[in-house]
């Protein structure tokens, strides 16, 4: 599978995941998004940034506390929680938010 | 990503034997392994040339191996006790979901090659050819198995069909044909040390992160320490405690134990998982060295004691096969059970009265409990028949008001499965998952319209991200599941009060 995007062809894997996260560029998860029916807003690509932010410092997403407390930072105690995040992203921050960033899927228990 | 495209099953007062539907579910399949995935566990990259001699030798390897998985093969006297009592047929309608049809998939295959009758009068009793097409059938419906066992309690002779379920799958991994979900969790966890591929340095940002919080909360400075030696407890738990919710609520609630037990504990980068999904895949071998590095954790940090947190499949491994697979554990303080689970901890404090708990955190709560298969069907707590359905109950009674059981015939050994157990927790399976857990669902509405239940604890990793994602497909609310330490943590009155220096980021330049 792949996402056709600025002439160029993002490979994906089968659960539509990137393939190789040096790939990545913005049209990737705006590509994935419309897929998905949803249109990124600034809110969406605050959380987009900081994921690849923490993956660039630990190799991992990071869990759903770690993510909703710098979110609570950065926009306000009001937003610092999981709810708001699956009101962005519908299929849940850890796998749909992940996908968008171009980071590979979060396995486990989860 | 491929949108829902199967419909959810609807909830009524009861959940009504349904009318068979021949092959309902036989498009249903999950993604196969890669090289990357198989390799690791010493499984050939990809299906191999050879396959089929390869198969029934290893289903020979198995029926030498394990007696028990040919007394399963040979006694069903087709009785039909089994036929309404699991989940993904009830679910589903489809024949092959039956625990009897689920076992003569592979059972017509064992009398083929391996009893004189089939070998040469197949017809007669029902042996078949091992070909591609019931291999397909294999791979198809032994991942519509969740391993949970109820079958095998309404079974006369006892035949546990998990037990065939992981001889399927090790027959079909050893010919190059696993499933990619366990498989690739499995080769993190040789890799990494945990299911999720959780790097120290994360997961040691993750609990500090966690001593912030619960001192922005209560000002006492509760420690989540990381590869602390000569701690005296070792807790071994889900990795998803550390990543998902509500799962890291009950880790944080552990926490809180530890601190007001007064003991001392860590956790363990190397041992930094519980589940063991080597048992899934029906792999000695890969059941084996994961479990192995509990040992080495423990043997390198000293403890005195093992404690594991909330993972259903985990305490089955670590009650029943733990000291055969990795022991002996000589080296532990005799005077605790090994392994001990946290409920069987936190309820001996609980009694000891060392724990002050205030219910009325918990009054805007009504509470049922799921009791998760591996712990109901597989294991015990506390030195009790039946502690393992009592200690759990005990510790949500001692920190709640308001709790109701779901009906009988749907907890303690009866209990049924969230729909996601055994390997089946992957978003390939999301229509079994969702079919799968009506029996569950409906209960749950039951005892929610009856005794105006609003949340429902469970004590394993797997059930709690299971339920955050089906509960919603009918019509309920993610957030309805809860930890049971979560519970506790709200519950809990941190008296053991802490110096100031002890503070995450006493000292450090605080700049917000």
């Amino acid at each position: 599978m792949a996402i056709e995007a600025n002439g160029k062809v993002f490979e994906t894997d089968e659960e539509g995941y990137l393939v190789t996260l040096a790939d990545w560029e913005p049209v990737v998860a705006e590509e994935m998004a419309k897929e998905d029916d949803l249109e990124l807003t600034d809110e969406h690509w605050d959380i987009i940034n900081f994921l690849r932010e923490y993956y660039e410092e630990y190799q991992i997403a990071p869990a759903v506390r770690v993510l909703t407390k710098a979110v609570g930072k950065k926009l306000g105690k009001e937003k610092g929680n999981s709810k708001y995040l699956y009101g962005l992203f519908p299929y849940g921050p850890g796998k749909q938010a992940c996908r968008f960033a171009g980071l590979p899927k979060p396995t486990g228990c989860i | 990503m491929a949108k829902a495209k199967f419909e959810t099953p609807e909830l009524s007062e009861f959940v009504d034997v349904p009318n068979i539907e021949e092959g309902a579910m036989a498009h249903t399949t999950c993604f196969v392994a890669k090289p990357e995935h198989q390799e690791p566990l010493g499984f050939p990259g990809e299906k191999v040339d050879d396959w089929h001699d390869r198969a029934i030798e290893k289903m020979g390897d198995l029926l030498s191996r394990y007696r028990s998985f040919r007394v399963y093969l040979d006694s069903c006297v087709k009785c039909g006790s089994c036929t309404d009592k699991c989940h993904y047929f009830l679910g589903t309608k489809d024949p092959k979901n039956m625990p009897v049809g689920r076992q003569d998939l592979l059972r017509k295959v064992y009398r083929r090659y391996f009893t004189f009758a089939g070998k040469y009068f197949p017809k007669l009793v029902g042996a078949a050819d091992l070909t591609e097409e019931v291999l397909d059938d294999w791979y198809s419906y032994f991942h519509q198995c969740s391993q949970c066992r109820r079958c095998s309690v309404f079974c006369p002779y006892g035949i546990d069909t998990a037990e065939i379920s992981m001889a399927a799958r090790e027959i079909m991994a050893q010919v190059g044909v696993g499933q990619k979900y366990c498989n690739e969790i499995i080769a993190k966890v040789f890799k990494i040390g945990n299911n999720l591929g959780l790097p120290g340095p994360a997961l040691a940002d993750t609990l500090e992160g966690l001593e912030e919080d619960v001192y922005d909360e209560d000002e006492v400075a509760v420690k989540y320490p990381l590869d602390v030696k000569g701690a005296d407890i070792l807790l071994v738990t889900p990795s998803a405690d550390f990543f998902a919710e509500p799962h890291v609520d009950g880790l944080i609630g552990y926490g809180k134990v530890f601190h007001e037990a007064g003991v001392s504990w860590t956790l363990s980068t190397t041992a930094s998982e519980a589940a063991n999904f080597g048992m899934f895949i029906g792999s000695y071998e890969n059941m084996r060295r994961i479990s192995l590095r509990v040992r080495e954790a423990a043997l390198e940090l000293g403890v005195k004691r093992i404690v594991f947190g909330e993972c259903g499949h985990a305490w089955r491994v670590a009650y029943s096969f733990l000291n055969t697979l990795a022991g002996p554990f000589d080296f532990l303080d005799p005077d605790y059970p090994v392994p001990q689970h946290i409920c069987e901890f936190t309820w001996n404090e609980i009694q000891q009265g060392t724990l002050e708990l205030d219910k009325s955190e918990n009054d805007d709560k009504t509470l049922t409990f799921h009791d998760s298969c591996n712990v109901a069907r597989a294991t015990r707590m506390g030195d009790t028949p039946g502690g393992q359905f009592d200690i759990p109950r005990n510790v949500i009674k001692a920190v709640c008001n308001n709790f109701y059981d779901m009906e009988w015939d749907t907890i303690h050994e009866r209990t049924f499965c969230c729909g996601g157990g055994g390997g089946l927790l992957t978003d390939d399976l999301m229509e079994i998952r969702v079919k799968g857990a009506l029996p569950r669902m409906t209960a749950l509405q039951n005892v929610m319209n009856e005794k105006g239940v609003t949340h429902m604890a469970a004590i394993c990793a797997i059930c709690k991200s299971q339920f955050t994602k089906v509960l919603p497909y009918y019509g309920m609310d993610m957030y309805q599941i809860v930890s049971v330490h979560q519970l506790v943590s709200d519950a809990i009155v941190l008296n053991r009060k802490t110096p100031p220096e002890e503070a995450p980021g006493y000292g450090e330049d605080d700049d917000d």
